[in-house]
């Protein structure tokens, strides 16, 4: 489904990522961890499509198609998700209006009829269900007032919306206390199925005893370090990341 | 980056779609401005004596004033005898009947959505059409009678009403208020009359359309508005013109008087020919817009979108002599490429129990500059007063300039007087994310700078309300950087 090939990224001249390579097929969650500054945020950005990051080596297949000559929104109609670490507020936005626009836009890409308000409102009920979402939320505006723990449920319950094909989840769990992480790994795993990807990038390994990968991948000064299974997020829980930043010469 | 610029750029070149000129015939006086000229047009509009001198008198005040420069504004030297003080589409100037209105009028006014059939028109609207100089039609005139309500062009208010018109004009604005006022209470050719009597609420919005066509003229309109007690009305401006390489000079007066516990609110959208994309032509609107609240209880709200001329220097303000009378100011400011926009409001508190709300959103993209410029002053006697200001500043891209000049004076202890500024660039991370979700760029700004806005806007009436959504997204040629 996604295949990344040497990837170099830098960011106003400065090398970021110095050679990633990454295949995730469907239904596969895997943990991208690392230390602060190893370019997880930054690997979300570029498989998003955020501007600001040149690309100077390497390619990135998505179903077959060249991801890094598509734009943006495209991406996310493609079925790309990312649930960000600090979702921006869009005042006088309210919710609905926004996600309505994002649910429609992406079932006029598949070319299906867009939704009626009635129906977006069934479907709208029906996934706040699903992920444990506050009713009330959706009557403001976009992330406006929301507590961290809020905002973290919104883009949860946004991706039950858009029902993507890969998820990019991006430090999901910073800022929340367990309760909350819970409820947002709950979420998660409700939406889990066998087309549907996930890449959980975090620093913590708290997040995967929720949502349990697959894969693990180490990501320490650009380059993914080490792989392995879901055990790797428990070593290191237990050893910290400094082992890895010795073996890597640091 | 540069895909957004370029996304940006084609989503925000929406070309200005009332920039047509009409094909009529129609009389215009020699360029210049003398005593001469303005004995001629008192004549050309058959006016009494009480107006003639009404005029004279503002004329030779103005000759002694200079314009002014305080303004955060580059003006280019204006001469002012370069132009035409009276342009009028030729045959009668107003219309019995609709089957006497030049077709190539009518059909002018249907291009600009403003059809002049009363059947046809948007349920409860009255429209006064102003081309130029003169009004074309006021339309639902009889209905309105019914309730006493005068609403007429204003000529014929000075040939019908006098009375009215020498008891109440330029008592708001007076002749030498300042420099373009001087010069509209000299020269100016015609505009809207309303008056609403005692305990009537008016049943419908009036509305007045103001239309410059005819090259190297100026516009100057004068709307008189004075509601008596208990009365109420909402009332409409809509404003257009043709692409013109030449800038064009607009300068307007607008005086609203209400008496005891009467309320009007005023409401305009102003989309005057902008200039091009290069800072060439457009229209020079200079506009002083005033109401006093004379009666106790009374209230008056100027809600404004601003999103064309070239310059604009305009402070619609409220002067609040009426105990416990209310001041309010809701604007939304565009600029964009080399646009200017000078634009704020003054409240000024002389009762006690006074109070203002002041709501200014300014939006600029583009080279341009847009300033908020207020001034909340309380005097010793307006006890227990209240003012809030809140003053946004939008940024789109980083050539454009936001600028806040605030001006408060409190006279007694009493009063409380509350100022929030906040400035902000349209944010990357904003498009950014609704992007990730599958919505463009231009959905995106389109979407962002109406919910920034949208408080002023939930206070235009309905229709009002969908054309600024429109033109806000029209109007906004810029970048994001």
């Amino acid at each position: 489904m996604l295949s990344i090939k040497n990837l170099f990224v830098s960011v106003e001249g400065k090398e970021i990522l110095k050679g990633i390579n990454l295949e995730i097929n469907p239904g596969e969650v895997h943990a991208i961890m690392g230390p602060n500054g190893s370019g997880k945020s930054t690997l979300a950005n570029v498989l998003t499509g955020k501007e600001g990051y040149d690309i100077t080596e390497g390619e990135v297949s998505y179903n077959g198609e060249d991801l890094l000559e598509m734009a943006p929104e495209d991406r996310a109609k493609e079925g790309i998700f990312m649930s960000f670490q600090y979702p921006v507020e869009i005042p006088g936005v309210p919710m609905v209006n926004f996600l309505k626009t994002a649910v429609n836009e992406h079932r006029k890409h598949r070319n299906e009829e867009p939704l009626t308000a009635g129906e977006f409102l069934k479907l709208m009920r029906e996934k706040k269900e699903l992920v444990e979402m506050d009713t009330q939320l959706t009557n403001r505006s976009v992330n406006e007032g929301f507590s961290g723990g809020e905002k973290k449920k919104n883009e949860i319950f946004q991706m039950a919306l858009l029902e993507p094909k890969l998820a990019i989840l991006d430090e999901t769990d910073s800022g929340l206390d367990i309760d909350a992480l819970k409820t947002v790994a709950r979420g998660v795993n409700a939406l889990k199925s066998p087309e549907r990807s996930t890449v959980v990038v975090t620093h913590y390994q708290r997040l995967l005893d929720y949502i349990v990968p697959d894969f693990v991948h180490v990501l320490y000064n650009g380059k993914i370090v080490k792989s392995a299974g879901k055990e790797l997020a428990h070593e290191l829980e237990a050893k910290g990341y400094d082992w890895i930043k010795k073996e890597n010469g640091n | 980056m540069e895909e957004q610029d370029k996304i940006l750029n084609e989503v925000t070149q929406g070309e200005y779609k009332y920039g047509f000129v009409t094909d009529i015939d129609t009389d215009i006086i020699e360029k210049g401005l003398n005593e001469d000229v303005v004995r001629l047009i008192s004549a050309k509009k058959e006016e009494p004596e009480f107006m003639l001198q009404f005029r004279l008198d503002a004329f030779r005040k103005w000759q002694k004033m200079k314009m002014p420069d305080w303004a955060y504004l580059k003006i280019p030297p204006i001469n002012f005898q370069e132009i035409s003080y009276f342009a009028a589409p030729k045959k009668k100037a107003q219309y019995e009947s609709l089957n006497e209105v030049d077709p190539e009028l009518l059909e002018t006014f249907n291009k600009l959505g403003i059809p002049l059939e009363e059947q046809k028109h948007l349920a409860g609207v009255a429209v006064d059409a102003v081309i130029d100089s003169v009004s074309v039609k006021t339309t639902f005139k009889e209905t309105l009678a019914e309730k006493g309500i005068i609403f007429c062009s204003f000529s014929e208010a000075v040939k019908e009403h006098p009375d009215l018109i020498k008891k109440y004009l330029g008592q708001t604005v007076p002749v030498a208020d300042n420099f373009f006022a001087a010069l509209n209470s000299a020269v100016f050719s015609d505009g809207s009359f309303c008056y609403i009597p005692k305990g009537v609420r008016c049943p419908m919005e009036l509305s007045t359309y103001f239309r410059i066509n005819a090259a190297n003229t100026g516009q100057f309109e004068r709307t008189l508005i004075v509601a008596d007690d208990d009365s109420y009305v909402s009332y409409l401006e809509g404003c257009t013109a043709p692409m013109r390489d030449e800038n064009q000079l607009h300068a307007a007066v607008v005086e609203i008087i209400t008496m005891e516990r009467a309320e009007v609110k005023y409401s305009t959208v102003q989309n005057w020919y902008p200039g091009d994309k290069e800072g060439k032509g457009g229209i020079y609107n200079f506009v002083t817009k005033r109401g006093v609240c004379r009666g106790e209880s009374s209230k008056i709200s100027w809600t404004q979108v601003e999103t064309g001329s070239a310059i604009t220097w305009k402070y619609p303000s409220c002067i609040l002599i009426g105990n416990n009378s209310v001041g309010e100011f809701n604007s939304v400011a565009v600029t964009n490429n080399y646009q200017q926009a000078d634009t704020g409001t003054k409240m000024i508190h002389i009762g006690k129990n006074t109070k203002s709300t002041i709501i200014s959103k300014g939006i600029s993209a583009g080279k341009s500059d847009n300033s908020y410029r207020g001034l909340v002053k309380v005097l010793p006697k307006a006890e227990n007063s209240r003012n809030f200001s809140q003053c946004d500043s939008l940024l789109l891209g980083d050539t454009c300039g936001a600028h806040t000049f605030p001006y408060i004076e409190v006279n007694n202890k009493s009063s409380v007087v509350e100022h929030e500024a906040t400035t902000s660039k349209i944010g990357e991370d904003q498009i950014f994310y609704c992007n990730q979700r599958g919505i463009s760029t231009e959905d995106a700004i389109g979407m962002i700078v109406n919910g920034y806005a949208k408080e002023v806007l939930n206070k235009l009436p309905m229709e009002f309300a969908v054309e600024a959504q429109k033109l806000l997204q029209i109007s906004l040629e810029g970048s994001v950087g």
